[in-house]
């Protein structure tokens, strides 16, 4: 029944409309990967925002938060400073608390702990409205 | 707009926008506020051994203990952008090996509604403070600060450090007493 529905509005379409759709849905998706590639370049980090997966960051991020990151050569990592990271051949990103910093000339992180908050509500709002903006328009 | 469908998703999507825009305001109105309060850290006993350390790559360590007081009126931080003050004591310093070390030796959370004015005395170090290497001998120059990460309810989360710091020699000769 649906299913029908659907594919009249799809038959009714001449060719002219149905490449105009395809090309508005390109355009949605590659002006959304522009975005996420540019923040990427502003940021310096892999991956700007990430998902928080387990409870360890206490009253600081709970599951499902947002983070946004930044990683600027010129910022040196210091302790207590929040970093992401990951490890080779894990494909997931920890989340944690600078506790110990040894630096030769070259910096690295001794051991790290948890806690801290951020403002995810802020992202999740940004992304949302952004998928809602798509919802709206096709109206 | 006939459908309880399309009312639901427009007064969504601008209640989205309004929170954001609410969200957006609060962090703007707290962004450049200063977040540095005096602090007084005093330091009352030293220690330091040389005992086996299991989480670097070398045999024995330099494992330091140091007992301090800590005073600080954290009021004039918490606003109504500022859920939680993380704070932490930290020790700098240098050696031979390594041009910069920092460890954290104590942490707290101060929660909004949490009393604010800090009247430590006696406190141990929560965490080990070990060396990587035996730097800490004989070391003229540690220096104990108390910072704190200001977590906000909407906004970025700095790091600010408490004015007053205080620096500590550590001791030529290992403590071999079985004491704590």
């Amino acid at each position: 029944m649906l299913s029908l529905d659907f594919l009249d509005d799809v038959r009714r379409m001449n060719k002219r409309q149905l490449y105009y759709q395809v090309l508005n849905f390109g355009m949605i998706v590659s002006s959304a990967l522009m975005i996420w590639k540019g923040l990427m370049v502003v940021t310096g980090s892999e991956s700007p925002i990430v998902v928080v997966l387990s409870g360890s960051m206490e009253p600081a991020f709970h599951r499902g938060d947002l983070l946004f990151l930044t990683n600027r050569a010129e910022d040196p990592i210091r302790v207590g400073e929040i970093v992401v990271f990951r490890i080779e051949g894990r494909e997931i990103p920890i989340v944690h608390r600078v506790l110990k910093i040894h630096e030769k000339f070259v910096p690295y992180i001794g051991i790290v702990t948890i806690l801290m908050n951020d403002y995810p509500k802020f992202k999740y709002a940004v992304l949302c409205m952004l998928g809602l903006f798509v919802l709206v328009h096709r109206e | 707009m006939n459908t309880v469908l399309s009312r639901a998703n427009s007064l969504f999507a601008f209640s989205l926008s309004v929170m954001a825009a609410l969200t957006f305001g609060c962090f703007i109105t707290t962004a450049f506020k200063d977040r540095s309060v005096p602090v007084d850290i005093s330091v009352t006993k030293v220690m330091l051994k040389n005992v086996d350390d299991f989480t670097g790559p070398r045999e024995k360590s330099d494992l330091g203990f140091v007992y301090f007081d800590v005073t600080a009126d954290l009021h004039p931080i918490f606003d109504w952008n500022v859920k939680q003050l993380f704070l932490y004591l930290s020790a700098e310093y240098s050696t031979k090996s390594n041009a910069l070390n920092q460890v954290v030796l104590w942490d707290k959370i101060v929660l909004r509604g949490d009393n604010t004015k800090l009247n430590l005395k006696e406190m141990k170090s929560k965490y080990f403070f070990f060396d990587d290497g035996n730097g800490l001998r004989a070391n003229k120059n540690i220096t104990l600060t108390l910072s704190w990460n200001v977590v906000p309810n909407a906004g970025i989360l700095p790091l600010i450090t408490g004015s007053g710091h205080i620096s500590v020699p550590f001791p030529d000769t290992y403590e071999t007493a079985r004491s704590y």
